[in-house]
C-alpha cells in the first residue's frame, strides 16, 4: 500500500492554535504504530476556526479533521483517519465544503493546497505559466494586458495597478525598483501575510512580471516585523527561485534579469503608507512625503518605482496566464476581479474568502461568516482597517465594491471586515481610533499629529457630557480639518471610523436613544 | 526565553560589517544589533553614523522613530499582547488587565526583577483567532485565561513559555 500523505498547515495562524504540536504528536503516533506515512506542512485553506486542519489524501479527495489538538491526535490514529474514516472531528472532502466552493480563488488558487516551498507542486498547479506568456507577449504587451485586466490597487486606495506599470515604464531612468507593500498594518487582515507563507512563489512571480513589464532589475518585499514566519518562508523561497534561475540573470532563457530581497519594518503602522514606506527602505524615519512627484516619477533612491500591494502583485501571475479579460470578466461596476475578504474579530467562521466583487456584506458576515462567535447579536463591523467606517447592521445590504462603500462614506480598504457584538461601546471604539492615530503618527503634518491627540481630549469630554454641543460641533470640525488637510491617510481617514460611529451610534456616546424611525 | 550576547564593541562592528553593503542599510543593521543583544546600546549610533556616513542624529532618529527597537535591555520573558480592533473584538482589553495582574506589571513595562516585559503590539494578522499574543517569539492563538496563567507560570518558573 502506498504510504498515505497527510497534510498539517505551518501558516502562523494554524501553528497559533497548536499545529506544531499536533504534528509532532502525529509523527510519534505512527512511529509507535510502525506506520510510514508522509506528512506535509501545507498552507492554510484559509477556514481558520477549523485550524489546526489536518487532512489525508483519499481516492474520495482529501478529507479533512479540525479543529484538530494533540490530545485529538491518537484517538483520530485509533479510529482509522489515515484511511478517511469517520470521527467527530470529519469535515468531510475539504474541498466540497460550501465555504470553499463558494468562493473564486484565483489569486488564493494554491494556497493549503501546495506545500509552500516546493517549486515542483507550485509549476504543477499553474505556476510560472504567467511568466513565461509575459516573456512571450514582451514588456509592453505585459503592461496592457493588466491595464486591460482592471486590476485595482488591493492596498486599499484602489489605483489602477496597469496604469501605475505604465508611467514607470514609460520613465527613463538606468535603474527602476519594483516594491511590493507586506506592511499589511490593519486589524483584521491577513490575507498578504498567507500569501508569503502558504504561496510565497506566486509572490515572486508576480513581482517578476512586474520588473519585466516595466525594465526593473530590482525588487524590495518590506514585511511588517510583526510577520517573523512569513519573512522566513519568503526568504527560503527567494533563495530557492535563484537557485532554480527563476531570479538572477538571464530568467528562463528570456533575457530578462530580476532579483530581489526582503526588508522589515520595525512596528510603525505609518510605514504601509507608500511614500513612508519608501524612506523607511532608504534607511530613514518613516515619514510621508508629499507628492508630487509619484513615487512612479521618482520612488525608492529617487528612482521611478513601482510600488504595489503584495495582494495586487500575487494577482499579476494569474492574469498573465488567463489573460487580462478573463480577470476583467468578474466583478462588478469598475471593481474588477476577485477581493480576498478576511472575516475577522468576533466572527463565528472566520477565514479568507476569495469572490467576485459585488457580494453584500450581510452575506459575508451571516451566512458565510455564520454571525457572531460569541451568539450576541452584531451591533457593527468595522470594515478596511483602522481607518475604515463602522457600518451597522442597516447597512448591510451594501455590495462589496470600492464605489458601494465610497458612497456610504466607508471604505473597503485591503478587505478586511472586523466585526463586533452588541457588547461593544462604541465610544470607545471611535477613542481607540484617535488614540491609534496619535501612536502611529509620523508627525509630519499637523491635522493628523495635533489633531489626533485634541481628537481623544474631545471624544473624551462629550462622554463625560461637558459642553455636550460644543464639544460635538469641535470635533466634527476637527475631523473635517483632519480629513482634507492630512498629507495622507493616516490622519485623513481617521475621521472614518470617528464620524461613523457617532453617526450611526449617538446613544452610546451619552445621547438620548432616538425614537425609532420609520423604515423607508 | 532570548539568549542575547554582552555588549562588545567588537561584536558591534563585525555586525555592521555584515550588513554595510545592502541598500538602506540603517534598519537592517539595527534589526541585527537588537537580535544580538536583545536593545540597540547607545554607542551603536555613532558607529553605524561613521560606517554610513550619516550624522548621528539621523541614526538617532531612525532608532527612536520605530517602536520595535529597544534602548533598553527587555525583560527574560517578553510577552506582546494584540491590541488592535479584531482582538478587542473578543475581549482583549479584559485579558490585558489580567495579564497585567497576573504578571504583576503595567502594559509597556519591564517588572523590577527583569523577568518580564508586557507591551501591545498592533495586529498579528491572526485576527480570525483572537485574541492573540507573541510570547517569547512563539505566536498563540485564542488567548484566554489559562493561557496567561500558564504564561505567569513559565516567568515565575524562569522556564521558556510551552515548557511546563
Amino acid at each position: 500500500m502506498k504510504s498515505p500523505r497527510i497534510f498539517v498547515p505551518n501558516d502562523a495562524t494554524a501553528i497559533a492554535c497548536g499545529a506544531d504540536r499536533v504534528a509532532k504528536r502525529l509523527e510519534a503516533g505512527l512511529l509507535a504504530r510502525g506506520i510510514t506515512a508522509d506528512i506535509t506542512r501545507n498552507g492554510s485553506r484559509g477556514m481558520f476556526w477549523l485550524e489546526p486542519l489536518v487532512e489525508i489524501e483519499t481516492e474520495r479527495g482529501r478529507i479533512g479533521y479540525g479543529p484538530v489538538t494533540p490530545a485529538d491526535v491518537d484517538e483520530l490514529l485509533h479510529a482509522g483517519f489515515l484511511t478517511g474514516a469517520d470521527h467527530p472531528k470529519c469535515i468531510g472532502v475539504v474541498d466540497e465544503l460550501p465555504w470553499l466552493k463558494k468562493q473564486t480563488r484565483l489569486t488564493f488558487a494554491r494556497i493549503g493546497i501546495i506545500d509552500p516551498l516546493s517549486l515542483t507542486e507550485y509549476e504543477a498547479h499553474g505556476g510560472y505559466r504567467g511568466l513565461k506568456r509575459a516573456i512571450d507577449l514582451g514588456p509592453a504587451a505585459t503592461v496592457e494586458e493588466v491595464v486591460d485586466s482592471g486590476l485595482r490597487g488591493r492596498g486599499g486606495a484602489g489605483f489602477p495597478t496597469g496604469i501605475k506599470w505604465r508611467t514607470v515604464a514609460a520613465a527613463p531612468a538606468d535603474q527602476k525598483y519594483i516594491v511590493c507593500n507586506a506592511d499589511e498594518g490593519d486589524s483584521g487582515t491577513f490575507a498578504d501575510r498567507l500569501i508569503m507563507e502558504a504561496d510565497p512563489y506566486c509572490l515572486i512571480e508576480g513581482m517578476t512580471i512586474a520588473g519585466l513589464a516595466v525594465g526593473a532589475t530590482k525588487g524590495f518585499v518590506y514585511c511588517r516585523s510583526e510577520y517573523p514566519l512569513a519573512f522566513v518562508v519568503m526568504e527560503k523561497a527567494i533563495e530557492k527561485a535563484r537557485m532554480a534561475g527563476l531570479l538572477g540573470d538571464n530568467i528562463l532563457g528570456s533575457g530578462v534579469s530580476f532579483d530581489m530581497e526582503m526588508r522589515m519594518g520595525a512596528g510603525a503602522y505609518v510605514c504601509g503608507e507608500e511614500t513612508s514606506l519608501l524612506e523607511s527602505l532608504e534607511g530613514k524615519r518613516g515619514l510621508v512625503r508629499a507628492k508630487p512627484p509619484l513615487p512612479a516619477h521618482v520612488g525608492l533612491f529617487g528612482k521611478p518605482t513601482v510600488i504595489n500591494n503584495l495582494v495586487s502583485l500575487a494577482t499579476v501571475p494569474i492574469i498573465l496566464d488567463k489573460g487580462g479579460k478573463f480577470y476583467r470578466d468578474f466583478g462588478m461596476g469598475r471593481s474588477r476581479g476577485t477581493m480576498p475578504i478576511q472575516l475577522a474579530g468576533n466572527i463565528k467562521h472566520g477565514g479568507l474568502f476569495e469572490t467576485a466583487f459585488g457580494i453584500s456584506l450581510g452575506e459575508l458576515v451571516n451566512e458565510i461568516g455564520g454571525g457572531t462567535a460569541s451568539g450576541r447579536p452584531v451591533k457593527a463591523v468595522q470594515a478596511g482597517g483602522p481607518l475604515g467606517a463602522y457600518l451597522p447592521v442597516h447597512q448591510f445590504d451594501t455590495p462589496f465594491d470600492y464605489e458601494a462603500f465610497a458612497a456610504k462614506d466607508a471604505l473597503i480598504g485591503h478587505g478586511g471586515i472586523v466585526v463586533f457584538d452588541d457588547t461593544v461601546d462604541m465610544a470607545h471604539m471611535a477613542k481607540f481610533a484617535m488614540e491609534f492615530c496619535a501612536h502611529e503618527s509620523c508627525g509630519k503634518c499637523t491635522p493628523c499629529r495635533i489633531g489626533s491627540t485634541r481628537g481623544v481630549e474631545t471624544i473624551d469630554k462629550i462622554v463625560a457630557g461637558e459642553k455636550r454641543e460644543q464639544n460635538l460641533a469641535l470635533l466634527e470640525d476637527l475631523c473635517h480639518t483632519m480629513k482634507l488637510g492630512s498629507l495622507c491617510a493616516l490622519g485623513g481617514f481617521t475621521p472614518y471610523p470617528v464620524v461613523s460611529a457617532l453617526t450611526h451610534f449617538p446613544e452610546d456616546f451619552g445621547a438620548t436613544p432616538k425614537l425609532p424611525v420609520a423604515a423607508e | 526565553m532570548a539568549v542575547y550576547e554582552d555588549w562588545s564593541t567588537e561584536r558591534a562592528a563585525q555586525v555592521i560589517a555584515e550588513h554595510k553593503h545592502l541598500d538602506g542599510a540603517t534598519m537592517p543593521i539595527l534589526h541585527a544589533m537588537q537580535e544580538t543583544f536583545g536593545f540597540v546600546p547607545d554607542p551603536v549610533v555613532p558607529m553605524i553614523a561613521e560606517t554610513l556616513n550619516l550624522s548621528r542624529a539621523e541614526v538617532y532618529g531612525v532608532l527612536t522613530f520605530y517602536h520595535d527597537f529597544r534602548r533598553e535591555p527587555p525583560g527574560r520573558t517578553v510577552v506582546k499582547l494584540c491590541a488592535a480592533e479584531a482582538c478587542q473584538s473578543m475581549g482583549s482589553t479584559a485579558l490585558t488587565a489580567y495579564a497585567e495582574e497576573k504578571l504583576g506589571v503595567s502594559m509597556g513595562e519591564t517588572s523590577a526583577d527583569g523577568r518580564v516585559t508586557l507591551e501591545p503590539i498592533y495586529c498579528l494578522g491572526l485576527c480570525a483567532c483572537a485574541p492573540s499574543a507573541l510570547v517569547d517569539g512563539q505566536l498563540v492563538g485564542r488567548l484566554d485565561r489559562a493561557t496567561v496563567d500558564e504564561i505567569a507560570e513559565c516567568v515565575a518558573a524562569g522556564k521558556h513559555f510551552g515548557e511546563v
